[in-house]
């Protein structure tokens, strides 16, 4: 069984003339345990609105997305949270951590709404990140590329079974990039997480042995205009 | 990593309108406490303090004004009644003791009253009670030109044992009303708490034939100190003395008489009530003035801790205890506020009227006042709570496209 599975997956957005625009149609979509994935794609094809439907953040207007053989579009908000938490890591473009918590207490937040927090075990995934001695450092202490190294650890720290990665290497240039990529996907695959990584920088996706156009597989970007 | 981590950070992340918001609320539940604590504690005292006595005997007027002047020394007295009335109340059968009092002079401010020595030697002003003379002070002599002082206002005027004074014509401090007559202080009287702390005694005589005094009304009294044998004896004396076209009027039971006077002023106690639910309103408005403003900046923050799994109804407790957080951090500030202000309120009514406010007295309000400020601002935390429950993830994580 697929560790995801997507079928018949929907999703439009009401724009501001009060007309419906579809952004996601996705017939179909399914990926292995632990495998490595880059889809590609433009921007405004609906990249992160995909990845937010199959994190539960978004609740689909058809179709269904199981995670783990588990639904996550027939779950309320409260267990799609939980699921969340327990089952998916998520690294964002713009990583996303909280200014007032050093590395260590970003990486423990995100074990809290799951399994709870496990200090050492978030010791050493800051480590294996190369950040072992900037534990106590705050985000804004940190260059762009340790930032996203702490992201990386946080998105890792449920042990997750998918880790969904959002134009990870946008805000960092070349060296740092390659460096966040080729942790990424080493973090990952030694913790035997997934990864589903969207981009469009053909140098990020040359990496991947498997890269899929997201414009082959939604529908909807073929028929209509993303709303920005 | 807990709920009450994020509280803390938030709380350092706002610091400068926390602090802000939470002294808003210490002044708040200082002021509440202690314009409560006052009020009760004056209420009690001067309903309580009665110098010992039961009643005072003067001249027709209020009760109310005879007590004020005779027991608290505060206001003038209404006009003086004679020697033999004295005497006749010494006489009366329910009389156990009658002690007379008469006034007219100060020294610099504090008001000198003259008495008998019973007044020290027979009379407790509180059970078990008695004035005491300050070693190696005694009390004074009849015969002579010496004065007891109040510790109180012996403090206040650097009186001393072996002081001497000139008294001043009249109950208010004028230079050029001065009394030819020279005492000399013989004993400061032990702390009382009472408002004989802040008196200067001296012989009865000694106000009757000062200089200046009328020679005609020499031997009047000001008022008369009365304790009764028992209670039964007072429902007679108020029928003997109150009844009409009689120039005299007994003041009793004294705790009444000023119980009076504040049953009088109830409607002081209704606006007081509404101004501390007001104050306490501002007070959690302010709180959530202060969490709900900075709800933008928020959204982000909350955003990324939906994505990491936390629900909605734990960012929503989280902005709550946030609330409660301030305000009890406020609260715990507001006895600092409580006590510097009492301190000050304390100090104000001694010099007064003598009476001692206690500022680390127990009242309940130093219970329900802060308590009553924390729940009000958890109530004022759920309007940014809801604020914060609504907050949508996918719009507030970063741009989407």
């Amino acid at each position: 069984m697929p560790l995801l599975e997507i079928s018949g997956l929907k999703k439009s957005f009401l724009a501001p003339d009060g007309s419906t625009h579809v952004v996601i149609d996705v017939p179909e979509f399914s990926l292995a345990e632990k495998a490595q994935v880059a889809l590609s794609g433009e921007s405004g094809l609906g990249k992160t609105t995909f990845l937010h439907l199959i994190a539960g953040i978004l609740k689909p207007d058809a179709g269904s997305v199981k995670l783990t053989g588990r639904d996550v579009s027939s779950l309320g908000e409260a267990e799609r949270d939980r699921l969340r938490a327990l089952t998916l890591g998520y690294i964002f473009q713009t990583f996303n951590l909280l200014p007032a918590f050093t590395c260590l207490e970003n990486v423990l937040l995100g074990m809290s709404f799951g399994p709870g927090a496990d200090r050492t075990f978030a010791e050493t995934l800051l480590r294996r990140v190369g950040l072992g001695d900037r534990l106590r450092h705050y985000p804004r202490q940190l260059s762009t590329g340790q930032q996203q190294r702490v992201a990386v650890a946080r998105a890792l720290a449920n042990r997750p079974k998918l880790v969904l990665a959002d134009e990870p290497t946008g805000n960092l240039d070349h060296v740092n990039g390659r460096a966040a990529l080729k942790l990424i996907r080493e973090a990952c695959a030694e913790n035997g997480a997934a990864l589903l990584l969207v981009s469009h920088d053909r140098e990020v996706l040359g990496q991947f042995e498997t890269v899929l156009e997201l414009a082959k597989i939604n529908r909807a970007t073929i028929t209509a205009e993303v709303p920005a | 990593m807990t709920i009450g981590r994020i509280v803390l950070k938030s709380l350092r992340q706002h610091a400068l309108s926390t602090a802000i918001t939470a002294l808003s609320i210490a002044l708040a539940g200082g002021l509440l406490m202690s314009v409560w604590s006052v009020k009760e504690q004056a209420q009690a005292t001067f309903t309580q303090i009665d110098g010992g006595f039961d009643a005072v005997l003067g001249a027709r007027s209020s009760k109310l004004q005879l007590v004020l002047n005779a027991v608290f020394h505060l206001e003038a007295s209404p006009a003086n009644i004679e020697w033999k009335d004295y005497l006749d109340a010494q006489k009366h059968p329910g009389v156990e003791l009658a002690v007379p009092i008469a006034m007219g002079d100060n020294y610099r401010g504090y008001r000198i009253v003259g008495t008998l020595p019973e007044m020290f030697t027979k009379n407790e002003y509180a059970p078990g009670k008695r004035f005491v003379v300050q070693k190696p002070g005694r009390l004074f002599d009849v015969m002579l030109r010496e004065a007891v002082v109040g510790s109180f206002a012996a403090k206040k005027l650097g009186l001393k044992y072996g002081s001497h004074f000139h008294p001043s014509h009249g109950l208010n401090h004028a230079e050029d009303h001065e009394h030819e007559e020279e005492y000399v202080v013989v004993g400061i009287l032990e702390p009382s708490n009472t408002p004989a702390d802040r008196v200067i005694w001296i012989p009865l005589e000694g106000v009757q034939k000062m200089s200046g005094h009328a020679v005609e009304t020499a031997t009047d009294v000001s008022a008369v100190l009365v304790k009764l044998r028992s209670t039964m004896a007072g429902p007679a004396l108020d029928q003997l003395y109150n009844k009409k076209d009689n120039k005299l009027t007994f003041a009793w039971p004294i705790g009444a008489t000023m119980a009076e006077l504040f049953n009088k002023i109830g409607w002081f106690d209704r606006v007081l009530a509404l101004v501390a639910a007001l104050v306490a309103l501002v007070a959690a408005g302010s709180v959530m003035a202060s969490i709900y403003n900075s709800m933008n900046e928020r959204r982000r923050q909350i955003a990324i801790l939906r994505a990491l799994g936390a629900r909605r109804s734990t960012v929503a407790w989280t902005v709550v205890l946030e609330a409660v957080a301030i305000a009890t951090l406020g609260g715990i500030i507001a006895f600092g506020v409580y006590g510097g202000i009492m301190g000050v309120a304390a100090t104000i009514v001694q010099a007064q009227t003598g009476v001692v406010l206690d500022p680390l007295a127990w009242h309940p309000v130093l219970l329900w006042a802060p308590l009553g400020l924390i729940g009000l601002s958890a109530l004022a935390g759920f309007v940014p709570a809801l604020k914060a429950y609504r907050t949508d993830v996918a719009t507030n994580l970063a741009p989407t496209d």
